[in-house]
């Protein structure tokens, strides 16, 4: 047997065992998994590679939480191609064949930043959470806006209301909060001249990139998280290249973290869509969310 | 004893047409009896060129007159004295350029077939052992040495440098990044030259020497390299991660879909075995024309699988002649007969795209070779006004590989070159931190699995000595 190291000392045959599992809204789920060595070098922006078993796909997430003294990591994961939905058929005692991270460069948490906007849509919240954590932890103000389709899929609303000193709900529908997209109250708040430092935007390509068009316009620096597709995450198979200023860089090791205001997302969402005909078979790679 | 033959044998190969619509091994391997004729062409020179042709120092004519003798597993286990992976090395080697380029039956273009009699008997060996229901065969002692020994990647170069740590008498903990081991060997060689159970085998050897390998370990990001050292669990440490960031032409249009790296492209496959999608879950995609950029060993690879995946017609891209072509010959032979496509003298310029952002055609220019540049080779030059149009759809760059910065920018104090690659001070691959040995591609550049393997033996002899010393002064 080859060792799969992580849970344990150098020596044993470890495997990556699902600890908890929570359905948060339709095909959306957490999961808490035992990856020690994982856990215990994890920083906000962190992205992990795990494989369900010798057939399956690499598929990349973010770590939403990690304890170091449990050995744990948070990953939020949305079943919507074969290989999520494999995934999320473990229960809690079963094991993924393959955990592998932390991958990413972290995010640089700026302590001259002292009031952030938070802009999240679909899963996004996910890779979210370790940041505003981050800024929460450096003294920073920070403003949500949470967005989703419908109050249902709604997801981590209580932990994003924990982190931040307001929340602002918008859903398509209405449902809750303001119906409207999320890039409405951001807009709303610039234009009455809220001051911020910076804004971070996570969630769908499309909502990423009008939030940065709206940032953009009142010379707000943006942070967002892109979510390429890869394979090994370690910078070897440029699968997951993305334009930025013009220049091509590897998601998986140069990011996943951008300058908003430099990132080609028409290029990023045509490259998510290379294998969508495939999907049906096997889905190649949610990292953070997906409309 | 009769009068051995004065020609060399030939690798029975499969036919051209059937093997290249299925991923099974081309080279079918030579029968005992084609063996022991080549064997008895072997001069047995007393001052044996092919073992200093050969950078792990097989002692090759002794193998050899095993072979005569009919004692595959005793040949097999007297290649195992210097070559852990003569499996893999039988298969991959440019033998040409090595052993048998100095053979003095070369002289008169009929070497022995050293590499095809090394598979031979590896292949024996194995399967003899397989019949008698044995599992791998290393000596497996308790380590002699209570010092530890970190090695960094699962390659050629890690796995040889295990090996003989080893064998030296030391523990040994082999890092792997990947979910499976074996590096190149694993995703970058194709099934159909070399079979992912041999990788397995000689993979399942080294560890029965002892050696412990744990993947899914980033060293650097899932350990600390300098808390490994420092921590003092390990004594030293030898860095073999290879040449793993792929080069880019940096022309326009190389990020539409269906323009990949080698890398990607040979991973899919190769790792994540896509050409068994759906059984797999990972794809791969592969239109009907394809052009792949390049012309070295990893090129003649990337487009024979396209041709397996159901590439209508693949054609390799070079911006130089034949001549210069950095593959081996038998590789360039092989795709060559499987109907590969060469266009020589022909640079991309420009890939274009349809509406939905994937590949049509590629924009070419005609080149003519120049005065010699630096490397000795002629210098490709543009030829004016020659701009033309390939209609391909799928474009794979193969233009090399450089070295990847994941773990070399997070170890404290070693030296890099210009290019990135770790820099070494001595034949034995000493860095410029003490305790720290590297070798393989990340030290020089994209080379062959038999050089990574050198380098290998030599790190395991450097650091044993290394600590043979400290031992002393205490």
């Amino acid at each position: 047997m080859v060792l799969a190291m992580g849970a344990a000392e150098v020596g044993g045959d470890v495997m990556f065992k699902v600890l908890e599992k929570d359905l948060l809204a339709e095909n959306i789920y957490r999961m808490v998994i035992e990856a020690p060595l994982v856990a215990a070098k994890a920083r906000a922006g962190n992205f992990v590679i795990v494989r369900v078993s010798e057939v399956g796909e690499r598929i990349p997430l973010t770590i939403s939480n990690s304890d170091a003294e449990r050995g744990t990591l948070t990953l939020i994961i949305q079943a919507v191609g074969k290989s999520t939905r494999d995934l999320v058929q473990l229960e809690s005692g079963d094991n993924l064949r393959d955990v592998l991270g932390p991958l990413g460069t972290a995010t640089e948490i700026n302590p001259d930043v002292k009031r952030v906007v938070a802009v999240m849509g679909g899963i996004g919240v996910a890779p979210m959470l370790p940041l505003l954590r981050a800024y929460r932890k450096a003294g920073a103000e920070i403003v949500s806006i949470l967005g989703a389709r419908s109050k249902e899929l709604l997801i981590l609303r209580d932990e994003v209301e924990d982190l931040s000193d307001e929340v602002i709900i918008m859903t398509d529908d209405g449902s809750d909060g303001e119906k409207g997209l999320v890039t409405d109250p951001l807009r709303r708040m610039l234009e009455q001249g809220e001051k911020f430092d910076l804004a971070i935007a996570i969630g769908p390509a499309r909502m990423m990139q009008a939030s940065c068009q709206v940032t953009k316009e009142f010379d707000l620096p943006t942070l967002v998280s892109l979510n390429s597709i890869m394979i090994d995450g370690t910078g070897m198979c440029g699968g997951c290249r993305v334009s930025i200023n013009g220049e091509t860089k590897f998601a998986c090791v140069d990011g996943p973290d951008f300058d908003g205001h430099a990132v080609d997302f028409n290029e990023l969402v045509l490259r998510q869509g290379y294998y969508r005909d495939q999907e049906e078979h096997a889905e190649t790679c949610q990292t953070f969310g997906r409309e | 004893m009769t009068r051995a033959s004065k020609t060399r044998v030939e690798m029975p190969r499969r036919d051209p047409k059937e093997r290249g619509t299925d991923f099974k091994e081309v080279a079918l391997g030579l029968e005992p009896e084609l063996a022991i004729a080549e064997a008895e062409r072997c001069l047995n020179c007393r001052h044996k060129p092919c073992v200093s042709g050969c950078p792990v120092e097989v002692p090759i004519p002794e193998f050899i007159q095993l072979i005569l003798k009919g004692d595959f597993e005793a040949a097999d286990a007297k290649i195992k004295e210097k070559n852990s992976l003569p499996a893999v090395c039988g298969r991959v080697c440019p033998q040409e350029t090595q052993c048998e380029q100095v053979c003095v039956l070369a002289r008169r273009g009929q070497p022995i077939a050293i590499g095809m009699l090394e598979r031979f008997v590896a292949d024996q060996a194995s399967a003899a052992k397989k019949a008698r229901g044995e599992a791998a065969d290393g000596q497996q002692a308790k380590p002699k040495y209570k010092e530890r020994i970190a090695i960094i990647g699962s390659g050629p170069a890690g796995l040889t440098c295990a090996a003989d740590l080893a064998g030296y008498g030391y523990g040994v903990d082999i890092f792997e990044a990947l979910h499976d081991t074996g590096g190149v060997l694993r995703y970058g060689i194709p099934e159909f030259r070399l079979p992912k159970s041999i990788v397995d085998e000689e993979v399942e050897y080294v560890k029965s020497l002892g050696v412990n390998i744990f993947t899914n370990v980033a060293v650097g990001l899932t350990l600390d390299f300098n808390e490994m050292l420092s921590s003092g669990k390990y004594a030293a440490a030898f860095i073999g991660t290879g040449a793993g960031l792929p080069y880019f032409l940096n022309i326009p249009g190389e990020n539409l879909n269906g323009v990949y790296s080698a890398n990607e492209f040979l991973t899919r496959a190769n790792l994540m075995k896509a050409y068994l999608f759906p059984e797999y879950d990972t794809p791969i995609k592969v239109g009907r024309r394809v052009a792949v950029i390049g012309a070295g060993n990893v090129a003649m690879d990337a487009a024979r699988v396209a041709l397996r995946l159901g590439a209508e017609e693949v054609s390799i891209v070079y911006r130089r002649s034949r001549e210069e072509m950095p593959a081996r010959i038998e590789e360039i032979e092989n795709a060559e007969e499987e109907g590969i496509k060469l266009q020589l003298l022909t640079n991309p310029a420009r890939i274009l795209g349809d509406d939905r952002f994937c590949v049509r055609a590629m924009e070419c220019v005609r080149m003519q070779l120049g005065e010699p540049d630096s490397s000795g080779r002629r210098r490709p030059v543009e030829i004016p006004g020659s701009l033309f149009t390939m209609d391909v759809d799928t474009v794979i760059v193969a233009v090399g590989q450089g070295a990847n910065p994941m773990l070399t920018t997070r170890v404290d104090g070693l030296e890099l070159n210009k290019w990135g690659n770790i820099a070494t001070f001595d034949e034995c691959g000493a860095t410029s931190i003490p305790g720290v040995w590297a070798g393989g591609d990340i030290t020089t550049g994209a080379s062959t699995v038999i050089s990574a393997m050198g380098a290998g033996k030599r790190a395991a002899l450097g650091i044993h000595q290394w600590l043979t010393e400290k031992r002393e002064q205490a």
